[in-house]
């Protein structure tokens, strides 16, 4: 029980999270957490990737994006239901990761980093050249249109919101399970040393890729939902590489590799990015103070809050996992 | 034919000043296996310092580039002993971080202070004329560069680090003195580059990321971490952009760039000179 605090207190925050804009019934605190939950469901899921493996993604956004347009055209074109579509957005985003991934995961540490930055760089100019998917000025709901299937823009808003509450419930789940399976031992063996781990027998392109998917099927399906509660998509905002950085912003700020991390990591990543938008003195400034914050996170705790709390508090040197 | 020819000699000047760009990112990577995240942000700094001399002291960039020169090195070796030293032996996620959260400073600053419309220089010079010199340029500070890493003592220091840092080391080489000069040279030839873009082409705070990317590609055609291979990656970029143009929707050439870049990745990593 101890040693699962941190998957329970997770599950209690999204709980949370989830929770408090229903049971206030107030629109606003349902964008504040929309923004929350989706923040932890991206870091939950690269940390499958990032944490487990030891591979870098530096152009995860790539999946958000592809979800975000698979999900998005098929509402506008063929007026699909969200769920269904939604679906389709994740399943897409996780067969490119996977095609994709059986080419770029032969590639390490910073090589493997610079392919995701490009593979992210072509999605990107690659779709602003679509016409079928709006070009580079991107494509627009008819609002009454789209969003009259669920009884207006009001009651869509909220029933997307339920379902992230799912799917950010469900990522953490699989990360949690993937961990403790012998499929994540695997992964981890991969992050230690990945000949030896090979050598051992484990099959280690099919367990990358099996990863790099996972990684991506989430981030597909959020894209999705962002996309189709904002109304409107475009290259620039669905491939934006700033979030693929936050992604990592938050998974290393919480602790990297562990289930507790990415969700404290988000947490706190966005408290501090609203304060210093909030805030009139530092709003101009919030991008600098950001990369203030990360460089000293990087440069003093590599290992995040939860490894700094491991370090220096006798009760939580066996909680997290 | 003209029109060919006239693609033909355009690339080439825009390549010499890519490639310029990309060297900085090439010598850094070779020298300390370090992935400058941070290069984009340096390449704008160098457009704004162009902008703010051109403004106040109606200095025009080929001669703010020799500042540009002396800002570079010295916030380069700033740059280092404040987010790199510390991390550089701690692999490549903290210092891709590290170079990032700089990237993330300096564009933050910047953006404070000049918001992200779009300049421009009027230089009262026809574009043509503006290729010619910043090509040119380009061209010599390439050439003092190989001269510097394959004639002189420091320059062979540093060839010696990014071959083998401990052999180095007990070579009596300053490994830190050597590792935080040669940051400091690849910054400043990103701000060089930088310096002399803004004579080409308008530019806003959000500008260096592009050609960040592009010099990811340069450095990738030309071999990682060889900072001459960087000025043929570049003239093949330049040509390739250009030539290419014609031929296609200029919208889909960055497209190309990015598939060439991956192809490269993964089929001949060492780049196109690389041999082997």
């Amino acid at each position: 029980m101890k040693k699962h605090l941190g998957f329970i207190v997770s599950l209690l925050i999204i709980l949370a999270c989830g929770a408090y804009p229903i049971v206030t019934g107030s629109p606003m605190a349902r964008e504040d957490m929309f923004v929350m939950l989706s923040y932890i469901g991206l870091a939950l899921s690269l940390n499958v990737l990032m944490g487990f493996t030891g591979y870098v993604s530096f152009g995860h956004v790539v999946f958000f994006g592809i979800g975000g347009y698979t999900t998005f055209a098929l509402i506008y074109h063929y007026g699909i239901g969200l769920v269904p579509a939604l679906i389709a957005g994740g399943l897409v985003a996780a067969l490119i990761a996977g095609l994709l991934g059986m080419a770029v995961l032969n590639l390490r540490g910073a090589y493997f980093a610079i392919a995701t930055i490009g593979i992210n760089e072509a999605f990107k100019t690659l779709i602003s050249n679509i016409d079928y998917l709006g070009g580079a000025e991107g494509l627009f709901f008819n609002l009454r249109k789209a969003y009259s299937p669920y009884g207006g823009s009001q009651k869509a808003l909220w029933y997307s919101f339920i379902i992230l509450v799912i799917v950010t419930l469900t990522a953490l789940i699989v990360s949690f399970l993937v961990k403790r399976s012998k499929f994540g031992l695997g992964l981890f063996s991969i992050r230690e040393d990945e000949d030896a781990a090979k050598v051992l027998g484990i099959n280690t392109k099919l367990y990358k890729t099996l990863a790099f998917m996972i990684s991506a099927f989430f981030p597909g399906i959020i894209g999705g939902l962002f996309f189709f509660k904002n109304g409107s998509i475009d290259p620039n905002s669905a491939f934006h590489l700033l979030k693929s950085v936050e992604m990592i912003f938050m998974v290393m700020l919480g602790g990297i590799g562990t289930i507790f991390g990415p969700v404290v990591g988000a947490l706190t990543y966005e408290e501090i990015r609203s304060y210093l938008l909030i805030n009139p003195t530092f709003k101009d400034l919030h991008l600098a103070i950001s990369g203030v914050i990360l460089l000293l996170i990087v440069l003093f705790i590599p290992d995040g809050i939860v490894g700094f709390l491991r370090r220096k508090v006798k009760f939580f040197k066996e909680v997290f996992e | 034919m003209n029109v060919y020819a006239d693609a033909l000699v355009n690339g080439i000047l825009l390549g010499l000043v890519y490639g310029l760009a990309a060297m900085g990112l090439a010598l850094i990577w070779g020298v300390m296996k370090v992935i400058n995240l941070s290069h984009g942000a340096f390449i704008t700094l160098g457009m704004f310092l162009s902008y703010v001399v051109f403004e106040s002291l109606h200095f025009p960039p080929y001669i703010s580039v020799f500042l540009a020169i002396v800002v570079g090195l010295i916030a380069g070796v700033i740059t280092y002993f404040t987010a790199l030293h510390r991390v550089l032996n701690a692999g490549e996620l903290s210092t891709l971080l590290s170079t990032y959260s700089v990237s993330l400073i300096i564009v933050g600053i910047l953006m404070f202070l000049f918001a992200t419309t779009p300049k421009a220089l009027n230089l009262g010079m026809n574009i043509f004329t503006a290729k010619i010199i910043a090509a040119a340029f380009s061209f010599v500070f390439s050439l003092v560069l190989y001269y510097f890493l394959y004639k002189t003592d420091t320059g062979m220091a540093i060839r010696a680090v990014s071959q083998h840092p401990d052999a180095s080391k007990l070579m009596g080489i300053d490994t830190v003195k050597i590792l935080a000069f040669s940051f400091g040279l690849g910054v400043a030839l990103a701000m060089a580059a930088g310096n002399l873009i803004s004579m080409i082409f308008p530019f806003s705070v959000l500008s260096g990321g592009l050609y960040e990317l592009k010099s990811f590609v340069i450095c990738v055609i030309g071999g990682l971490g060889n900072p001459l291979g960087a000025i043929v990656g570049g003239i093949v970029l330049g040509i390739l952009e250009n030539v290419f143009g014609l031929f296609v929707n200029q919208g889909i050439v960055p497209f190309v760039e990015f598939t060439i870049l991956l192809l490269i990745l993964l089929y001949k990593p060492q780049g196109l000179l690389g041999g082997h």
